[in-house]
């Protein structure tokens, strides 16, 4: 089918898929204008059942916890795909870029983003740190606290060169931590069956709601989740930035 | 709906569309950073602070990046190919 007449035949679908939209939207009720059920009795029982005053983490992490594991291991599966796709083949060897060769100085970052990032990178994790702690009274939570973390670490990246990211950031350490973040999810539910309730129960003492101790394993998934999401995401930019950065040449014959 | 609802809907709806008209996938990149903000300040408006917190470090920050670090590992691998055949 040419060009054109695909054209000619978008404008009656258009118009169609429009009217479908519009008459979509204006079924809808006003903004705050609730009339579904559950919301309406998540508000009444959620606070006193669990003792979390952040709702959509008691949804997320108690009431739907095993939702929650899912998604956990789906962000695992993308990091370990995209790990496996960007390996380093037997075909290609890692050289470093010819402007970081020994006796050739390395180009500066400029004084005024190396100030900022100084500045902004411990700010920016401690912050990361209080939203994953404090998802169980506040906005926030476990992926929102550990996203921000992450991008604290980037952000030692922009504030100096790669070879500095790479030492600070190296793959000793990340992988075992997020390997721990990932089962240490998988633990807390554990803490269930040991008691005699179902996995991913909440079985810990909730506490009053309110406190920083409370709400029973929420807190305790919030954490694991947050080093999961934080140290996964870290190595996805990390698999990038390896690919693009460093030179991988074809390996020639006889050479190693 | 509000006037400041209906200010950031305005906004979004120009961001998109701004996203969509940049052809340079380079400056695509950073203009769909700058789109992610503008959803930031819509979710806060609309009282979904959580969905905005995660919205906007990952649509801000992790999708340019990744994006343009893999353009920049396709335009050096195109550069690698010219040079091999000449």
């Amino acid at each position: 089918m040419k060009v054109g007449t695909r054209r000619l035949l978008f404008i009656p679908a258009a118009l169609g898929l429009g009217a479908l939209l519009l008459w979509g939207v204006a079924g809808l009720r006003g903004f705050g204008h609730y009339d579904g059920a559950y919301g309406l009795l998540l508000n009444h029982t959620a606070v006193a059942e669990r003792h979390a005053t952040n709702v959509v983490m008691a949804v997320t992490f108690d009431y739907r916890g095993f939702d929650t594991l899912g998604e956990e291991f789906m962000l695992f599966a993308a990091i370990f795909g995209v790990a496996l796709l960007l390996r380093e083949e037997r075909t290609e060897i890692e050289q470093t870029p010819d402007d970081e060769l020994p006796g050739r100085a390395v180009s500066h970052t400029s004084d005024a983003i190396r100030a900022v990032g100084v500045m902004f990178v411990g700010i920016t994790a401690l912050f990361g740190m209080y939203l994953t702690i404090h998802g169980h009274l506040t906005p926030g939570g476990g992926f929102q606290g550990g996203v921000v973390v992450a991008s604290a670490l980037l952000l030692i990246y922009l504030a100096s060169d790669y070879k500095s990211f790479r030492r600070i950031v190296s793959k000793t350490w990340i992988q075992p931590l997020e390997a721990i973040g990932m089962a240490g999810f998988v633990m807390v539910g554990l803490l269930g069956p040991l008691q005699d309730a179902a996995f991913l129960e909440n079985v810990l003492p909730l506490g009053r709601s309110g406190n920083l101790f409370s709400a029973g394993i929420i807190p305790l998934a919030n954490i694991a989740v947050g080093m999961a999401v934080t140290f996964g995401l870290v190595l996805l930019v990390n698999d990038f930035m390896e690919q693009t950065l460093l030179i991988r040449a074809p390996r020639q014959l006889g050479h190693r | 709906m509000t006037t400041l609802h209906f200010m950031i809907l305005m906004l979004v709806a120009i961001g998109g569309t701004g996203v969509v008209l940049t052809r340079n996938p380079a400056t695509q990149a950073i203009v769909a950073s700058l789109y992610g903000l503008l959803l930031a300040i819509l979710f806060v408006a609309l009282q979904a602070p959580d969905v905005a917190l995660s919205a906007l470090v990952v649509s801000v920050i992790v999708m340019p990046l990744l994006t343009l670090l893999a353009l920049a590992k396709v335009r050096d691998y195109q550069l690698e190919q010219r040079s091999q055949k000449q």
